[in-house]
């Protein structure tokens, strides 16, 4: 789960780490009162969108005046902001973060992640901030310093100390920095996070440090014992599809296809729209059914893909272990009488009961295609949808 | 001979009383695994599916001689219950559970390390849909059913893309010889190395489909140890060449996260090792034909 860049810097600023004074707004007006709140002769107003590289797409102002304050607020707002990382539909911008602006000296990148080959929490740095990390990675490699974090201690401040002079900092900085990168760790360990980035973590001509900018995500999978972080969801960030289905238990992710796809299990959903698109189709979604496929589940399911209007054909591919073929067929066959279907639907059952499940769906009268392998129904339902092309 | 589990194994269940261990370890003892019984908290001295029921796993180890186990315990508590199986001198654990923490597996992964290496459990999953070996014994949650007994293993992420793979290979009169689910969880136990490196010492084993999916370094680290350790034959699939990058896809593991995890890298990888990669998930009975073919082995 992602969060707002202003709700990253409070949750880290509640671990030491240095953020510059800001504050929120919804409105022009409080955009203003916001600034004159912070005092100081310049500003920066920042489009909450999650997403990074905002500055690109035009959603970080500086300002100097109520005016430009004013006008900056009034055009982002309500605003939908293209970058490279939002995809072409990008995101609408309903809240502002109205920051004092900050001298930069030099730009610094810190970011934590969960090392998947090591296992462990792993510290990456570069004193080429500024760039995203992929770039740096490419452009100035020698510059990345990483530590990695031994679970059963945590961070120790040497290792702290050893980033913070591997970015060539000034001595009299190493303390603050030291605290910056301990700060960030124990929030990623305290709250469950799957990634905090700093980027960039500044040193301001004054010398002092601050998190200029903060992302962070969360395992959705611990948000059970992180209510403080739950409640931070904002569903006007999410695709609409996926909000609907989340919340309806569904494993959901929109695509720009016109297949939809009902499936259970992760990995066989991808494989067959892989399949899919094998066979000259476009997936509309990922969607994993998960356990227990029962009439209920199925029919919210059906409901999920079809408030997709780009849907133009279904495919129901289902390898029924504990739930039984005959169980899932029951459910196609109340979902198709309880939604309104009206595109071509074609259904693969296969595992147990599957003489039983295909005899339901046959006996239904309903206008299902079926099919036994996953080649046949991936096939079959492409074909469909040609069809309807043609037509 | 297979692989992790047979039928003489003795088994058993955590969470043994509950809905969901009470299912799975009746369809366990049907399809002839040696349940020798359960653990619940609080349970302990009762009697459950004609087993005995055990507070601690220590006790029911002592009592039964359990070498393996088999975890059906609700996310906030499994991570404890694995660390429990591996403290209690359990041979193999496989953890079903869906939805751990991952800094709570981190933290199971770093225990399991106290104990040298010939004293550590091995563990397969969470998020997995369990171990078979078909005809013997199964720990998990898969219809036994589509299993042909045979000499082909199976190690997937998927569970059902693994039930897919052996029942187009059961078709196609290819069976098995122990199919295990390594789950879809970014920090999980057993790796698709470590279970190869188990395939490729069992005698009765004689190829091995390997299904990976996006996300993480398991089928890359595989590839390599493929090419350097391995004499039988490997067929591999990588599901995901549609999943767009920067999204999670189902798994809490399967997401392109760095260079080489989407499926597209993985695939080259792959084959660059010498590795048969199926070119469609439809094609993974017909892979193995072909693979064996090579062997001149297909019944």
């Amino acid at each position: 789960m992602d969060i707002h860049e202003y709700q990253a810097k409070e949750l880290l600023s509640d671990f030491g780490v240095p953020i510059p004074r800001g504050g929120l707004a919804y409105s022009p007006e409080q955009a203003t009162y916001r600034a004159r709140e912070i005092g100081g002769d310049k500003w920066v107003v920042k489009a909450q969108i999650h997403s990074g590289a905002r500055g690109k797409a035009g959603g970080i102002r500086v300002c100097e005046n109520d005016k430009e304050i004013w006008e900056a607020a009034d055009d982002l707002l309500g605003k939908r902001l293209v970058t490279h990382q939002t995809g072409a539909q990008g995101k609408v911008v309903y809240r502002l973060y109205v920051e004092e602006a900050t001298n930069i000296d030099q730009e610094i990148y810190l970011g934590f992640v969960l090392d998947r080959k090591t296992e462990r929490v792993m510290v990456v740095a570069s004193a080429a901030g500024g760039m995203e990390i992929e770039e740096i990675s490419a452009s100035n490699p020698e510059s990345i310093v990483r530590a990695s974090v031994e679970p059963a201690v945590g961070m120790q401040p040497f290792q702290a100390r050893e980033i913070a002079f591997g970015l060539g900092l000034e001595p009299g900085q190493i303390a603050k920095a030291s605290e910056t990168i301990l700060g960030c760790y124990r929030a990623f360990r305290e709250l469950d996070a799957t990634m905090v980035e700093i980027n960039p973590l500044v040193i301001t001509k004054e010398k002092d440090i601050v998190a200029l900018d903060a992302k962070m995500s969360f395992d959705e999978n611990a948000l059970y014992r992180r209510p403080q972080i739950a409640e931070l969801r904002d569903k006007s960030q999410e695709d609409p599809r996926e909000s609907y289905a989340a919340d309806r238990g569904l494993s959901y992710v929109g695509l720009d296809g016109n297949i939809g796809c009902i499936i259970n299990g992760a990995g066989l959903a991808m494989a067959t729209m892989d399949m899919i698109k094998h066979v000259g189709g476009e997936p509309a979604n990922f969607l994993d059914i998960g356990g227990g496929a029962s009439p209920e589940r199925v029919t919210k399911a059906f409901k999920a893909v079809l408030a997709d209007e780009g849907v133009e054909a279904i495919l129901v591919n289902i390898f029924a272990g504990i739930n039984r073929c005959d169980w899932v067929a029951e459910g196609v066959v109340q979902a198709v009488k309880n939604t309104d279907i009206t595109v071509p639907l074609v259904v693969r059952l296969a595992g147990t009961n599957v003489e039983e499940g295909r005899r339901i769906l046959e006996e239904s009268g309903l206008p299902i295609l079926t099919a036994d392998t996953l080649a046949e129904a991936a096939d079959r339902v492409v074909g469909a949808w040609r069809d309807t092309k043609a037509a | 001979m297979s692989i992790l589990i047979d039928e003489n194994t003795p088994v058993i269940v955590q969470g043994y009383t509950g809905r969901i261990g009470t299912f799975h370890a009746q369809e366990m003892m049907e399809y002839g695994t040696n349940v020798v019984g359960g653990v619940t908290p609080g349970k302990g001295g009762t009697t459950h599916l004609g087993k005995p029921v055990f507070n601690t796993v220590k006790e029911a180890v002592e009592a039964t001689g359990a070498q393996a186990c088999g975890i059906f315990v609700p996310p906030p508590y499994a991570a404890d219950a694995i660390m429990e199986s591996a403290d209690a001198g359990i041979r193999y654990s496989v953890c079903i559970t869906d939805g751990i923490p991952a800094q709570d597996m981190i933290t199971v992964k770093r225990y399991m390390r106290r104990y040298r290496e010939e004293n550590r459990m091995i563990l397969t999953g969470p998020n997995c849909a369990g171990t078979i070996s078909p005809g013997k014994a199964m720990i998990g949650i898969m219809p036994g059913h589509i299993y042909e007994k045979g000499s082909i293993g199976i190690v997937a992420r998927s569970g059902t893309l693994g039930y897919e793979a052996a029942s187009q290979m059961k078709a196609l009169g290819i069976g098995v010889s122990t199919s295990v689910g390594i789950g879809g969880d970014p920090v999980n136990g057993s790796s698709f190395m470590d279970i190869l490196t188990h395939f490729e010492q069992d005698p009765e084993t004689e190829a091995v489909m390997m299904i990976g999916e996006i996300g993480g370094p398991q089928e890359a680290e595989a590839a390599e140890f493929i090419r350097d350790h391995m004499k039988k034959p490997v067929v591999a699939y990588i599901a995901g060449l549609t999943a767009p990058k920067g999204r999670r896809m189902g798994h809490a593991g399967a997401i392109v996260s760095a260079f080489g995890e989407s499926a597209a890298e993985k695939v080259e990888i792959l084959r660059e090792a010498g590795v048969s990669v199926a070119p469609n998930p439809s094609e993974l009975g017909s892979s193995m034909a072909a693979a064996l073919g090579g062997i001149a082995k297909v019944a």
